[in-house]
């Protein structure tokens, strides 16, 4: 029947030109941002703080403030990651009303949009918490807390990056092979011992690779910190955890956006874009390489 | 899990037979008992022997690591909690409307947003405003909130959240559009068609898409799609609609094709290798008993892809203009719900009316991809797996 080969040809051809033109995109746009900030960026402009009113001079406090950001993102949501999936693998059996609970909010927490993670930050740590720390600390009379600063911002994107660590880190302890674990627990180790000298041992480098994912998306996302503590310039980077900070992804926004001379910064947003774009994908292939790893043992 | 769980248990339980049984030798009748055996002979396994000792740091690791899954949990609840918190008192406000709205409080931010179009309506309404009360415009009542104006910065604020949410409609379903076609088309040819080397240019290529930060999405849109786009098509308005959900598709593929490929490779093999044995081809096997047989998974794909479409602030609030028009054009630049909330939180009074309004956005947005992603996973968990087990 030449009609159905005919029909058939077309159809596995629409397929492969989907597939094609997908590639083709990620290579447009990462070309396209490689070439428009090959010639800005340079050693100096990693180095040096934006000068001229923001037109000149480089981005170095928007690194500091990126660097320190996922830092303190990772110390707070590295750990509740992890042992969330600890409970989820270790202690609680599937039908078990609290770990569908719990799975289910992990599932939602990921869907969640950005922004609406953003007002939480504001409404709950700036409002709520921050505003509760001033009013106990120096009876509401300094404003110290209660405004955005980087320790809210980061808290918020912890919560954010959370499904990330939790459902990696639970997949690396899924590989941990059951004999290591019923032969520890033959030998008369408690299932505490177990877990913190065999499962957690074995599962590091998930752990890791939870927390390079958690960092890659956390560096990207801009909309929790557009009203938790990023600021648009700062002659200084943040001493305290009260302090605000400058972030890549909200320098480029702002740059490309808000800036009073948007086409004479042309090559500052591209190459502050590169930036971005580079330190996202080193983390995510680092990521996928440990990954790779990890179920490399699941067949074995 | 539940066959992890089966295994430790089986484990458990053939350890404790075997200790149980040499335990209990010595002391069967009739058995001589190895020379070796210095045990006691009444040394017996009991019930209470062999029942789990309490310890005091078990239990308290174990009541610990559950107390921080519940980590989760608690800032779902409390995501919902704040959220509505803060747009709590539109409602309250909404009953009683005759309340005049502040006006000192409008006057400190408006000029730079509406321009002269905003200074005209004032000087205009300003005689009026003496007469008559403020607040059955400025307030956020039901009438004001369904209204088709969004201009929450004129004296007398306007709350319509009409043309927000026919703009976020229009870039998420034009994103959808583009999308879904493409990454279903792509995932069926991995899971299908590919060559093994096609796969791995495309799966790596999905990734780095999926990688891409939304800003740098928005970006690229802002500066060079744009551009490329306006040059191509020769619309007026550079950012527009049209342009956001393009860029919005760049988001929306990795998702789509992620599920929908997930989906279409746990179709169980046999019913592949049944249709190939009837003489089917391969094309007509993917097309007539993969996909259909993969549908609530492709389906719960696209509901997924929509949810992060509708909840996306970066790239819109870069790309499609961001004014508030109530029209059926996608050429004309649009605000979305989200990009609402991204551009003018930062400007707003804390507890203002204003600032009201948009935690409620917020909290719209968050009921509505929670229902989304809830319908979405009912769809994967239930009739994709039951389809399977049951065909």
């Amino acid at each position: 029947m030449m009609h159905s080969k005919l029909l058939g040809r077309i159809l596995v051809a629409l397929t492969a030109i989907s597939a094609l033109l997908i590639v083709a995109v990620v290579i447009l746009v990462t070309a396209t941002i490689i070439v428009g900030g090959k010639d800005t960026i340079s050693w100096a402009f990693l180095t040096a703080a934006p000068s001229e009113g923001m037109t000149e001079g480089g981005i170095f406090p928007a690194i500091v403030g990126t660097a320190l950001l996922v830092i303190i993102m990772s110390v707070a949501g590295v750990p509740i990651g992890t042992v969330t999936a600890l409970y989820l693998s270790e202690y609680a059996s599937r039908k078990s009303r609290i770990a569908r609970a719990i799975r289910f909010a992990v599932n939602t927490l990921a869907g969640v949009p950005a922004i609406v993670f953003g007002l939480f930050g504001l409404g709950f740590f700036v409002q709520f918490v921050g505003a509760g720390m001033d009013n106990v600390l120096t009876g509401g009379v300094e404003l110290r807390w209660g405004q955005p600063n980087i320790l809210w911002a980061s808290l918020t994107m912890a919560l954010l990056t959370l499904p990330v660590v939790i459902v990696s880190v639970e997949e690396a302890m899924k590989t941990v092979p059951q004999d290591f674990r019923a032969a520890s627990l033959a030998l008369g180790a408690t299932k505490w011992q177990t877990i913190w000298k065999i499962v957690i041992p074995n599962s590091l480098t998930g752990i890791l690779t939870g927390g390079i994912l958690a960092v890659s998306r956390g560096a990207g996302e801009v909309a929790p910190i557009l009203f938790t503590g990023a600021a648009y310039f700062l002659p200084q980077l943040p001493t305290a955890l009260s302090d605000q900070f400058m972030e890549l992804g909200y320098h480029i926004y702002i740059m490309s956006t808000q800036s009073t001379n948007v086409d004479a910064t042309r090559g500052i947003q591209f190459a502050t874009t590169l930036v971005l774009l580079l330190l996202t994908f080193i983390l995510n292939f680092s990521a996928i390489f440990l990954r790779s790893r990890v179920r490399a043992r699941q067949i074995t | 899990m539940a066959h992890r769980n089966d295994t430790v248990a089986a484990v458990t339980e053939h350890v404790d037979t075997a200790r149980g049984t040499s335990a209990a030798t010595p002391a069967r009748p009739g058995a001589t008992p190895p020379a070796g055996d210095v045990r006691p002979p009444r040394q017996r396994l009991t019930g209470e022997m062999l029942r789990r000792r309490f310890r005091l740091d078990e239990f308290l690791a174990e009541k610990l690591i559950t107390a921080v899954a519940f980590v989760s949990l608690a800032t779902i609840v409390m995501i919902f909690v704040f959220v509505f918190r803060e747009a709590a008192p539109i409602f309250s406000t909404a009953e009683k409307a005759a309340v005049p709205v502040g006006v000192e409080e409008a006057e400190t931010y408006g000029e730079e947003f509406l321009g002269d179009a905003g200074k005209e309506l004032k000087d205009e309404q300003s005689g009026r405003e003496s007469v008559e009360t403020a607040g059955a415009m400025g307030d956020a009542t039901a009438e004001n909130l369904l209204g088709t104006q969004w201009q929450p910065v004129s004296r007398e604020p306007k709350y319509g959240l009409l043309p927000l949410a026919v703009g976020s409609l229009k870039v998420t379903l034009l994103a959808i559009l583009i999308a879904a076609p493409i990454a279903i088309l792509a995932a069926l040819f991995t899971s299908s068609f590919a060559p093994k080397w096609s796969k791995e240019i495309l799966k790596p290529a999905i990734e780095v898409l999926a990688g891409f930060p939304s800003v740098v999405i928005g970006f690229f849109a802002l500066v060079t799609l744009a551009t490329l786009m306006q040059d191509l098509f020769g619309y007026q308005y550079r950012l527009n609609a049209f342009l956001g959900g393009v860029a919005m598709s760049l988001a929306v593929i990795p998702i789509i094709f992620t599920v929908a490929e997930d989906a279409l490779t746990a179709v169980p093999k046999y019913l592949r290798e049944a249709s190939l044995a009837l003489g089917a081809t391969r094309w007509q096997t993917a097309l007539f008993v993969t996909l259909p047989a993969a549908t609530p998974g492709v389906f719960a794909a696209v509901l997924l892809g929509f949810g992060r479409a509708f909840g996306e602030t970066m790239i819109v609030l870069m790309a499609t203009g961001n004014a508030a028009l109530l029209t059926a054009n996608l050429f004309e630049p649009v605000r979305t719900m989200s990009a609402t909330i991204g551009a003018e939180m930062a400007e707003v009074v804390f507890g203002d009316t204003h600032y009201n309004v948009l935690f409620l956005l917020g909290a719209i947005l968050f009921i509505f991809t929670f229902s989304l992603n809830a319908v979405a996973e009912l769809f994967i968990r239930q009739r994709l797996l039951k389809r399977f087990r049951g065909i």
